[in-house]
């Protein structure tokens, strides 16, 4: 369980999050949703330590994160996978050294036991085949499946996916989305996914968080969202003409 | 500039720990002496045999009076090789070639996230990135150094030779009189300081690159002007220091 208490972060004189509370459960996929701008990539940064708070705590399991010392965060980092937007593969390595890379570095696992581990990883995200490609070879969708399964290859507590949807076709969208939720159920994962995109919210979330201006401005279930009257979380969900039409229906 | 500075102390702060992995480490610094040191063989041969062949011409151009002795061309083609071009003339030419691709190579990796990456990991990015270029550099530079003088001496030899402006035997004389084996210690010493410059401050640039491409190549360029700069600062101070 990941426990964000009372966080603010600013840049410059601008305050991009304003005392953000939020619990994120375990074996739950947790969506982060909000305008361009909201905060919510600020957020999942300064969950991960990529940015510090002014002010606030954040607990890895009971486990204060801000203020630990390095070497304590770095210990606590082996137990997170990430899934960048872009992906973030090392383009100088291939797709198995990919996977590879946190077993090579982190585990005592023998030379068989670690491929025997990338193949499962691979296969698991239906990549098996592709271990000499480069990341320049392979498409965006497939960058995001290896980017899944090197953020899974250390068995992680928690998996941070920042808009794993974004520049990809419907259908590659829902595979990645059903993928993580997959994973997350599977392994037990505390997974927190940011995203504007509502088909993925639709089809995956347990628990939605709607960050507006900074702050948590409402959070709830998939149904609870058709019914909220938040003038704020209606704007921007039923933003389309399609969302429109689909709650007026579910009324 | 404090701002500046203090950010390239704390980044040096974090280069130098210890890795996380001695194999995955020493497996990253030969990959670096490759990328840094063996491809920069070529451009460092042919800068130094042309170098080398055009100092001897322009000296012996200039000792055309009859009172100064021949074998003085292949003595300044060896002191000047070694005190001032195959160190400080090479490492302009390092900070260009090496510098620009460290920074860009670096940059790069922080615009596309895999440098956070490696932080979420729990890999201290700036030990893993940046040490093992430091200590490739700091390996394959004084190599490139010691290369640079025999070649740039050879080049001047065969300019002596085929262009008959002075005998073999007077070249070969010069090249022996009056060495001092200090200057080799010398120029070994500045290159030494100015690898470490070159990937310390290119690493700097790149590590801290923001936004876009565009960025990258600013930082590119930045790496290699003040790289450029501090090696000429360095080349000043280290002069003074040892050899007067």
């Amino acid at each position: 369980m990941i426990e964000v208490k009372n966080i603010s972060k600013s840049f410059n004189k601008n305050k991009v999050l304003k005392n953000v509370n939020v619990d994120f459960e375990p074996g739950k996929v947790s969506m982060v949703i909000g305008k361009s701008g909201s905060g919510k990539t600020v957020l999942l940064k300064s969950i991960i330590g990529l940015h510090k708070p002014e002010e606030g705590k954040i607990f890895f399991d009971s486990r204060e994160f801000i203020n630990a010392n390095i070497k304590f965060k770095r210990q606590i980092r082996e137990e997170i996978g990430m899934v960048f937007q872009g992906g973030a593969l090392f383009t100088s390595l291939t797709v198995e050294d990919n996977v590879r890379f946190a077993l090579d570095l982190f585990s005592n696992k023998t030379k068989a036991e670690k491929k025997k581990r990338v193949d499962f990883c691979l296969e698991r995200v239906d990549m098996q085949g592709s271990n000499d490609l480069f990341p320049a070879e392979i498409s965006g969708g497939m960058q995001k499946r290896v980017s899944i399964a090197r953020a899974i290859v250390l068995n992680p507590k928690y998996l941070f996916c920042d808009e794993p949807n974004s520049g990809l076709d419907p259908q590659t969208a829902i595979i990645i989305d059903k993928l993580i939720r997959e994973i997350t159920l599977e392994y037990n994962i505390t997974t927190i996914v940011n995203t504007h995109d509502m088909n993925s919210v639709m089809e995956i979330a347990d628990n939605i968080y709607f960050i507006n201006d900074g702050q948590k401005w409402w959070n709830g279930g998939r149904d609870d969202i058709f019914h909220s009257d938040n003038i704020e979380l209606n704007d921007f969900v039923f933003a389309s003409e399609l969302y429109k039409k689909i709650k007026d229906v579910s009324k | 500039m404090f701002t500046v500075v203090g950010k390239y102390l704390v980044l040096m702060g974090n280069v130098f720990t210890k890795p996380v992995r001695g194999s995955i480490f020493f497996k990253r610094i030969l990959d670096e002496i490759e990328q840094i040191g063996v491809d920069s063989l070529w451009i460092v041969s042919i800068v130094s045999i042309f170098m080398g062949a055009v100092l001897t011409l322009q000296v012996a151009i200039n000792f055309e009076a009859p009172y100064i002795p021949k074998y003085l061309i292949g003595l300044s083609a060896r002191d000047t090789m070694i005190l001032e071009f195959s160190s400080t003339i090479i490492c302009l030419i390092l900070a260009g070639k090496v510098g620009s691709n460290i920074a860009s190579e670096i940059g790069t990796m922080r615009i596309t996230e895999q440098i956070d990456a490696l932080e979420i990991m729990g890999v201290n990015s700036a030990n893993y990135l940046i040490l093992p270029k430091m200590i490739a550099a700091f390996v394959t530079f004084p190599i490139l150094n010691i290369l640079s003088i025999i070649l740039g001496i050879f080049g001047g030899f065969v300019v002596a030779t085929f262009a008959d402006t002075v005998t073999v035997y007077d070249y070969l004389y010069g090249l022996n009189y009056a060495f001092v084996p200090f200057y080799v210690t010398y120029s070994l010493i500045k290159i030494c300081v100015f690898s470490v410059i070159i990937t310390s401050v290119s690493s700097f640039y790149g590590y801290y690159t923001s936004g876009g491409a565009l960025e990258v190549g600013k930082s590119s360029t930045k790496a290699v002007v003040y790289s450029i700069i501090l090696v000429l600062l360095f080349n000043l101070i280290l002069t003074q220091v040892l050899l007067t």
